[in-house]
């Protein structure tokens, strides 16, 4: 199976910008199906981003975040070619994780 | 001749007061049969509306409780619906070139 | 005086009678190319800063924050993931070996442009979608349902792999051709539903208008993008979702994905943007 996860890292001098996307059905369990039964809750809960053992962006999500969702942000330290670990939880205990290099 | 009378009055208020209180399994028939028809017709036309069968399914709910007031005036409603369906894939036939890019 | 008057005035009738013959034959008989001349015309003339390419990408080229959002968005599309699938799904072979490919002209590659097509042997419009299910049947596998995620994975593979080639709708010397697109016109214009609309009311009325919180299509190019994400439906649609969901939102009965009205409605839509590129597959708000 393919990652859940798409990552672009780029290094712009000292800033990297970092991009993903995660693939996730985030309900919220507030909503019915077709037959009009509830769709149990199923969202990620943390999201993580590591670069070298250290967490430069953490995410504590819950059932308000949309579905497949999308994340921008950008931090200082990192050089091209190094190593970028995301990682997801839910609340079901579900992971996945990925490496991305930052280009 | 007063006691006539006075039945007279009383057998016409019966007779106006029980078709508007009181409709009968048979007036839900008749009303959900030409609402059906109608509806069918549109279907021919390729253009029924969402709203004439949540009205036919409204009506079948109410009858279905034994509310024959109800059943009756939701046929009536998707009749009328039906009915104007109708007159607009009808008159369209021509009606849309009104619009048309040339 | 008198004479240039009579001159001028004999010449005029010419003209008019001129001008009275030519319509009567063109009002008869369906002129798709000057339809198409005189459709694209209409929306360049109402969106003369817009090039021709920029009606392939919708509402995005109606609206400037849209826009930037939708720049921002491209970076990282939300179909990206219906598209790996897709292409994931077309490399896949059946239970019997082939594969999608095996059903298509250049196996299926750089193709999106050129459906749907009119089948002279059939005597019916073939869209892409019916293709493909037909192509699963012949293989032995149960067709997808049209509007959800596997078919609009399949779609959106293979607009992208068309991406950038312009619209190529061919309609053959062949009447009941001719019949198709003009029924497709019909469909287009005719109001229906409680609501009373025709897609024209939206899309050719009132193109870069809100619609409660949405901004409007032009019908040029509309179908350029198909499939879409759209963020509304949290998920993929062809274009039978469009169609049916379009129906149902003025309040008619939509009819069945596929069925002929909605192949010949998509066969004139389509031969209406010829020229214009494939630019699916699309996000939309």
């Amino acid at each position: 199976m393919t990652s859940t996860i798409r990552v672009r890292a780029t290094s712009n001098g000292d800033i990297t910008e970092v991009q993903a996307l995660v693939q996730h059905p985030m309900d919220s369990g507030f909503v019915k199906d077709a037959k009009g039964e509830i769709i149990p809750p199923h969202f990620i809960q943390q999201l993580t981003f590591e670069y070298d053992g250290k967490a430069v962006f953490v995410a504590d999500w819950g059932a308000a975040v949309s579905k497949d969702p999308y994340v921008k942000f950008s931090f200082k330290g990192a050089k091209k070619g190094d190593d970028l670990k995301i990682g997801w939880v839910d609340n079901k205990g579900a992971t996945d994780t990925t490496t991305a290099k930052i280009q | 001749m007063k006691h006539s009378v006075r039945n007279l009055i009383a057998a016409g208020l019966i007779a106006g007061a029980t078709p508007a209180c009181a409709a009968s399994e048979a007036d839900f028939k008749t009303a959900y049969a030409a609402a059906e028809a109608a509806e069918k017709e549109a279907g021919a036309l390729r253009n029924q509306w969402t709203t004439t069968e949540a009205a036919l399914t409204a009506a079948k709910k109410a009858a279905e409780a034994g509310q024959f007031d109800q059943a009756v005036a939701s046929s009536k409603e998707a009749e009328a619906l039906a009915k104007a369906s109708i007159f607009q894939a009808t008159s369209e036939k021509q009606r849309w070139k009104d619009l048309e890019i040339r | 005086m008198i004479m240039r008057l009579a001159i001028s005035f004999v010449s005029a009738a010419l003209v008019l009678a001129a001008l009275a013959a030519q319509p009567a034959i063109a009002a008869d008989t369906p002129n798709p190319v000057a339809d198409a001349k005189a459709f694209q015309k209409f929306f360049t003339n109402k969106f003369p800063q817009l090039k021709p390419e920029d009606f392939a990408n919708g509402p995005y080229s109606m609206n400037e924050d849209l826009h930037r959002q939708w720049e921002e968005k491209e970076q990282f599309p939300p179909y990206e993931f219906a598209l790996e699938t897709g292409k994931q799904m077309f490399a896949t072979p059946f239970k019997n070996g082939k594969t999608y490919g095996d059903c298509f002209p250049n196996q299926g590659i750089g193709i999106r442009q050129d459906y749907p097509y009119f089948d002279e042997r059939e005597g019916k419009v073939i869209t892409l979608e019916l293709a493909l299910n037909r192509c699963r049947e012949a293989n032995g596998e149960l067709p997808f349902s049209y509007v959800k995620d596997e078919m609009a994975s399949l779609t959106a593979y293979m607009a992208f792999t068309s991406r950038g080639k312009p619209f190529d709708i061919k309609i053959p010397d062949d009447p009941r051709a001719l019949e198709a697109y003009q029924k497709g016109k019909e469909y287009f214009y005719t109001r229906r539903g409680q609501l009373n609309f025709s897609c024209a009311t939206c899309h050719v009325q009132e193109p870069g208008e809100r619609i409660r919180a949405e901004i409007l299509a032009p019908a040029l190019g509309i179908l350029n993008a198909m499939p879409i994400y759209r963020s509304e439906w949290s998920g993929m649609g062809t274009i039978s979702r469009r169609f049916t969901t379009c129906n149902s939102q003025i309040r008619g009965v939509p009819l069945s994905p596929q069925d002929e009205e909605y192949r010949d409605l998509e066969y004139y839509l389509s031969y209406v943007s010829n020229g214009l590129p494939i630019s699916g597959p699309g996000a939309r708000p």
